[in-house]
């Protein structure tokens, strides 16, 4: 049990009739991790955190956290916190009551951290007001809260920082930041993809259901390869020499540059050769490929957007 | 201390101290009685076509019974289904369900500790008419002895303890209302829909003891044991309607407890 990763997903199924909202996915989320659950709206990651955390049973498949199945029993949630869409409280009652109520359901001296809980949050001043009263983003600190009194390990957040103005946003980051520095587990399941390459160090991006990658964000990058733009004195003379050069991909003109993919070797041995060739360059600057392009790729059309077929490369190998 | 279903309990308990429906309730079986008290006194004698209706002048004990035969329409349905409808369903309109789901107590402890609650609540407002009733009843015909539905005359603290007792019997009913409130909440996810679901189940099985033709299923419905009390207002005590209320009650209630727990325990919580 102790070397059990703390989520396990294999061969996870959720049909609702003739709608397959997950479709057979494989994940793994190791200690330490922040994972990032990526995917458009309607794709199917609130569905898989609800079969996480034991709220909805699999058509087929199963979870395990810790390598416990949370079907059975409450055991399988110990040390495991989260919520999934908006966290949601009596608002007849003062965030502090909801707390102590949620702690009274936890025990194991859940009651003793809720001071501590609404101070690391920064609600110890709205503590007593009914949550009625709060707003959306106070509602979504006081979620982290509620998940923070169970002294969790692993910690599952469902757009935690949606529908927060951009201070609540950087708030948010600041506090996932602070929990995983101090050894927590994460993972966190977004469409707000700055976050998530800000925050995670490994993502699934899920498509209709279907995880279309899973793994780090450096190696989903480094799949995509680097991508250049070019300026020379002789473009014509230049586009030659690229499409002669071993190590280039597909080159192409765009906005007046020419445009291709090289690792960083192929990228020096092309300087070279356009001198010799007599094109002497005026630019050549590296593309950043952000995590945002390569989500686009995967998750829109029919998948075949730019550097696609580095990174479907990658996502098949 | 690990947490349980008793936890659950207080802490549903607690949670209908902040909630305007208990007080609804509560308010509804104070007020009742008293509104009832304050129209006879404008009139001379009680309501005549029931049972006790007479003896109202007589004595004050008269009236809690009286407000018993009333309330079984659908006063006290509504008074029980008010939380007993509305103490799961409300957890799925908030979307609270999902958060009280994955804490540190299973499904069961959950659920138990709100059918208890719901009941708690159901006791309390019976109780608490009862007493109203009781009060107001003294306070306008005085503390007389009570005249049976045998004839016979019983003593006034004789009196007191048949409608304490006619009250615990009461409550036999009350509780398979409970039950079914209970199951339409976990069902329907909808507190207005599983109140008045209950309400009409309970409105929908007096019509059918008065459709002609159908007599024969008068002892078998719900609506009937609501008067299994006067069992103990004949001399002797009557204890038929009594066990018969006990086994037909249960018939209702506990398949209806049973199919709230197994559906709550099974259930996808995919909405709030």
């Amino acid at each position: 049990m102790a070397d059990d990763p703390p989520i396990e997903v294999r061969g996870l199924v959720k049909r609702y009739g003739e709608l397959v909202a997950v479709d057979n996915v494989d994940l793994t989320v190791q200690a330490g991790d922040v994972y990032g659950y990526l995917g458009p709206n309607g794709a199917g990651k609130t569905t898989s955190l609800r079969m996480m955390l034991g709220l909805i049973r699999p058509t087929a498949g199963h979870v395990r956290l810790f390598g416990r199945d949370p079907l059975l029993g409450i055991r399988a949630l110990e040390g495991v916190a989260g919520f999934v869409e908006a966290p949601q409280f009596y608002p007849y009652l003062s965030g502090r009551r909801n707390l102590e109520l949620l702690a009274a359901y936890d025990g194991r001296g859940a009651s003793g951290r809720v001071d501590e809980a609404l101070a690391t949050v920064e609600l110890s001043d709205r503590a007593g007001d009914r949550v009625g009263g709060y707003s959306h983003g106070m509602r979504q600190r006081l979620g982290i809260a509620g998940a923070l009194l169970r002294a969790p390990k692993l910690l599952l957040l469902d757009e935690p920082a949606t529908g927060l103005d951009p201070a609540g946003m950087r708030d948010m980051r600041v506090l996932i930041r602070r929990l995983a520095d101090e050894g927590m587990t994460v993972l966190l399941s977004s469409h707000l993809l700055p976050e998530v390459e800000e925050l995670c160090n490994r993502v699934a991006i899920v498509r209709s259901g279907k995880i279309v990658y899973e793994g780090a964000i450096a190696e989903l990058k480094r799949g995509a390869g680097a991508t250049y733009r070019l300026s020379t004195t002789d473009d014509e003379r230049a586009i030659a020499v690229c499409r002669a050069q071993r190590g280039l991909g597909e080159v192409s003109i765009s906005h007046g540059y020419i445009c291709f993919s090289a690792d960083a070797a192929a990228a020096a041995e092309l300087s070279q050769a356009l001198v010799e060739a007599g094109a002497l360059i005026k630019m050549l600057s590296p593309e950043t490929v952000t995590l945002e392009d390569l989500f686009f790729s995967l998750t829109e059309g029919d998948g075949g957007g730019q550097g696609d077929g580095a990174v479907e490369a990658e996502v098949t190998s | 201390m690990n947490p349980g279903a008793l936890t659950v309990y207080r802490w549903e308990l607690r949670k209908l101290r902040y909630q305007k429906r208990t007080y609804l309730g509560l308010g509804l079986a104070v007020i009742v009685p008293i509104i009832f008290v304050t129209a006879v006194s404008f009139r001379r004698g009680g309501p005549h076509d029931i049972a006790f209706g007479d003896y109202i002048d007589r004595s004050g004990l008269a009236v809690p019974l009286v407000i018993l035969l009333f309330g079984a329409i659908w006063m006290f349905p509504l008074i029980a289904a008010l939380v007993a409808g509305d103490i799961v369903a409300s957890e799925d309109h908030n979307g609270t369900l999902k958060t009280i789901l994955t804490r540190s107590l299973d499904r069961g402890q959950i659920f138990s500790g709100k059918a208890l609650a719901a009941a708690t609540y159901a006791i309390v407002a019976i109780v608490l008419d009862g007493v109203v009733a009781t009060v107001a009843g003294i306070m306008r015909s005085g503390f007389n002895p009570l005249q049976s539905l045998s004839g016979t005359i019983v003593s006034a603290p004789k009196g007191l303890e048949l409608v304490t007792v006619s009250l615990l019997v009461y409550l036999i009913s009350i509780l398979a209302i409970v039950c079914i409130g209970l199951l339409l909440s976990t069902v329907t996810h909808n507190s207005a829909a599983a109140v008045v679901g209950t309400l009409m189940f309970s409105l929908i099985l007096q019509l059918v003891a008065i459709l002609p033709g159908l007599g024969g299923l008068q002892p078998y419905l719900l609506s009937t044991q609501f008067n299994a009390w006067q069992g103990f207002l004949r001399t002797p005590t009557d204890w038929a309607p009594i066990i018969q209320a006990v086994w037909v009650c249960a018939l209702y209630g506990l398949p209806a407890l049973g199919a709230a727990y197994l559906v709550f325990l099974r259930r996808d919580v995919a909405g709030g």
